[in-house]
């Protein structure tokens, strides 16, 4: 059966933090799933297909956040996106 | 001559005259529209934003063609400002709530978001800010019929604004700007970040007295490295200021042959010039100033501006990427060094009465396996994805390092029972930088394969004087002849035993201490990128015959002023 929410709590490792250019891989990424997708950080919460909400969020390192995804691919989405975080976000750093 | 001060954002030297870039104010009218022109003004924002998207491409692609991929991403996140979703309806409701034209909706969404950001505390984010006001800037001059102003350049000149957005940046012709002012902006700002990557100087946050002073077609000097500008300089001024150009540009010119070249002196004996690095963004500055390597990696970034130690899995990441990009040439990583003036707040250290001489770097790791060995397990387990070495710093005796090698073997024969992969001959080495090893660098030399001299802290200890205490800060010299000597006493004792020494601290860098180091036979100079093709160039033109001769001089002087002064004398 197809999961219809999904959470994960990620950290962020990278130096810049979500911001500019990680950012906008991430909503890129979020934008390909159908699922209503969320970011949560600090109680606030955000569209994560949003390149100005997630930059308002103004994550940086060391910060948690929980991705929430609801709809049908909701796994695969946060699978995706909590891997961006780990694995290449972690390798990009600005400048 | 007018002398204003900034922040110097990028390096290098302009004289020219001046171009201020207008900022096309634009009146937008605030009109209140009937209902029934509210889908009008929707579709007339639908239309304007696909032809704000449709120049953005535009100018990304040209961006990637004269900057790269990477600068031109910034029109990509531009282009996802145009698609947001939640910036799109806020710009629709605007029209169909409160009954606003296009051009008002857009100005007054653009305006909250830019006030959020720049009441952000982070200084990248609230530069951030002027991001979408760009791109906002953009769709309402489609809104108002306003043609995009492209500023055409006929002549070199000095650019002068308020602020530079990327759009703006693009525009110019870059061929023809000499140097970049603004007055606002900081280190991380676009104007900053282009011009570095452009090669060209600046000076940003220049302030109101900037625009207040800024005509078309003033002579100028700028300079990048002090951010310092000058508006219609005096003679004097300007001929020390072309002098300067004039020198920088032959340096630049001269020290660019040496960056494919292997270090060696006169007589074609090699040395090592490598770099220092504090995090992975310094890893291309030293590649591209001809580092041989990186002599001293400093872990502790990985370790800061957060609340948990780092895993083993971010270490391991950061350390393959070290590796990798450096490939055959050797990466030194020095294991964590905190205490003393570094703190990590959440590992809860007690306040000392000596920080420096109390309970930091090996210290630390010997007393805490949850600290040591996950990054040993690290740096180990990427140790085979290039040449990465590992060295223990603040090392006083030989118990320490016998401890600190044993848990070194633990973790390997972990590593080997759960089948991972690694460098099992690794090269361990060992920091200089306390006066009681080097007392017994002898015995220290038969159980690591290298040294590392530690000037900074080698010198603190030495001379007994805080290094981060400014009232005193002219005692902490190298050229102290106890410290001199401490040097060639540990180089000695290491050959002796048939290892090498490197040095990594301010001191390898020295322009004039180098020949010095040279006669001592220092085998590696461990420097920041900046300094690297400089080095290769001193070290170019002594044989070791010469600097040995000298250092046996340099040997005899009894003051750290007699030093100095004789360093200079037989500057070449």
């Amino acid at each position: 059966m197809i999961r219809l929410v999904e959470e994960k709590k990620v950290i962020i490792t990278n130096k810049t933090g979500l911001h500019a250019r990680p950012a906008a891989q991430f909503v890129q990424k979020a934008g390909k799933f159908d699922s209503k997708i969320e970011i949560i950080f600090e109680e606030k919460e955000v569209n994560a297909k949003s390149i100005m909400g997630v930059m308002s969020l103004g994550v940086g390192r060391g910060n948690e956040i929980v991705i929430r995804a609801e709809g049908d691919d909701a796994s695969e989405a946060v699978k995706e996106l909590v891997d961006f975080i780990e694995v290449e976000m972690a390798k990009e750093d600005e400048e | 001559m007018i002398l204003v001060k900034g922040i110097a954002a990028s390096p290098g030297i302009a004289i020219g005259k001046t171009f201020v870039k207008k900022d096309h104010k634009i009146e937008i009218d605030k009109k209140n529209i009937s209902e029934d022109q509210v889908d009008k003004e929707i579709e007339k924002l639908h239309s304007a934003l696909a032809e704000a998207k449709e120049s953005l491409q535009k100018l990304k692609e040209q961006t990637a063609e004269k900057m790269g991929e990477e600068k031109a991403e910034i029109f990509g996140a531009h282009l996802l400002i145009l698609d947001d979703p939640e910036v799109i309806p806020a710009f629709e409701d605007k029209i169909k709530d409160d009954k606003l034209n296009a051009a008002a909706a857009v100005k007054e969404v653009v305006d909250e978001y830019a006030a959020m950001f720049s009441a952000m505390e982070d200084e990248y984010l609230r530069e951030r800010g002027s991001d979408i006001k760009d791109v906002g800037m953009r769709v309402v001059k489609i809104l108002l019929g306003v043609e995009a102003i492209s500023d055409k350049l006929d002549k070199e000149v000095v650019i002068i604004a308020e602020d530079l957005t990327p759009s703006d940046t693009a525009q110019f012709d870059t061929d023809k700007v000499l140097a970049f002012l603004t007055k606002d902006g900081s280190r991380t700002s676009h104007t900053a970040i282009m011009a570095r990557s452009l090669g060209i100087p600046a000076v940003v946050g220049l302030g109101s007295k900037l625009i207040e002073k800024a005509e078309d077609n003033i002579e100028i000097i700028v300079d990048g490295n002090s951010g310092k500008v000058y508006f219609s300089p005096d003679e004097s001024t300007l001929e020390e200021y072309k002098e300067k150009l004039a020198e920088y540009k032959a340096e630049q010119k001269r020290l660019e042959t040496y960056q494919d070249k292997k270090a060696k002196t006169k007589d074609g004996t090699e040395v090592e010039v490598v770099g220092n690095m504090g995090n992975v963004n310094d890893i291309n500055p030293i590649l591209e100033n001809g580092g041989e390597g990186v002599g001293l990696f400093r872990t502790e970034f990985l370790y800061m501006d957060r609340n948990q130690l780092p895993t083993e899995e971010e270490q391991f990441k950061v350390y393959k990427e070290a590796a990798e990009k450096m490939g055959d040439k050797p990466v030194i990583i020095r294991t964590l060094d905190v205490g003393g003036d570094k703190d990590l707040p959440y590992l809860d250290f007690p306040e000392e009465m000596n920080p420096f001489l109390g309970y930091r770097a090996i210290r630390v790791c010997l007393e805490r396996d949850d600290i040591f060995k996950p990054q040993l397990r690290a740096i180990l387990r990427a140790s085979q994805y290039g040449n990465l070495k590992i060295m223990f710093p603040m090392i006083s005796s030989l118990e320490e390092l016998d401890e600190a090698k044993l848990i070194v073997e633990d973790v390997k024969k972990e590593l080997k029972e759960e089948g991972q992969q690694f460098n099992k001959d690794i090269d361990i080495g060992m920091m200089i930088e306390i006066p009681s090893a080097v007392m017994i660098a002898d015995y220290l030399a038969q159980e690591v394969d290298f040294f590392s001299i530690g000037t900074n802290d080698l010198i603190q200890y030495t001379v007994a004087v805080d290094r981060t205490n400014e009232k005193i800060a002219s005692m902490h010299t190298p050229y102290h002849p106890a410290v001199l000597r401490l040097i060639k006493m540990t180089i000695d004792a290491a050959h002796k035993e048939g290892i090498w020494v490197g040095m990594c601290g301010e001191a390898a860098g020295d322009e004039y201490l180098i020949p010095y180091l040279l006669g001592v036979g220092l085998d590696e100079f461990s420097m920041s990128a900046v300094s690297i093709l400089k080095t290769k160039e001193i070290l170019s033109k002594w044989t070791v015959e010469e600097a040995q001769k000298e250092a046996e001089k340099i040997l005899k002087l009894k003051s750290d002023t007699a030093v100095k002064s004789y360093l200079k004398t037989i500057e070449k």
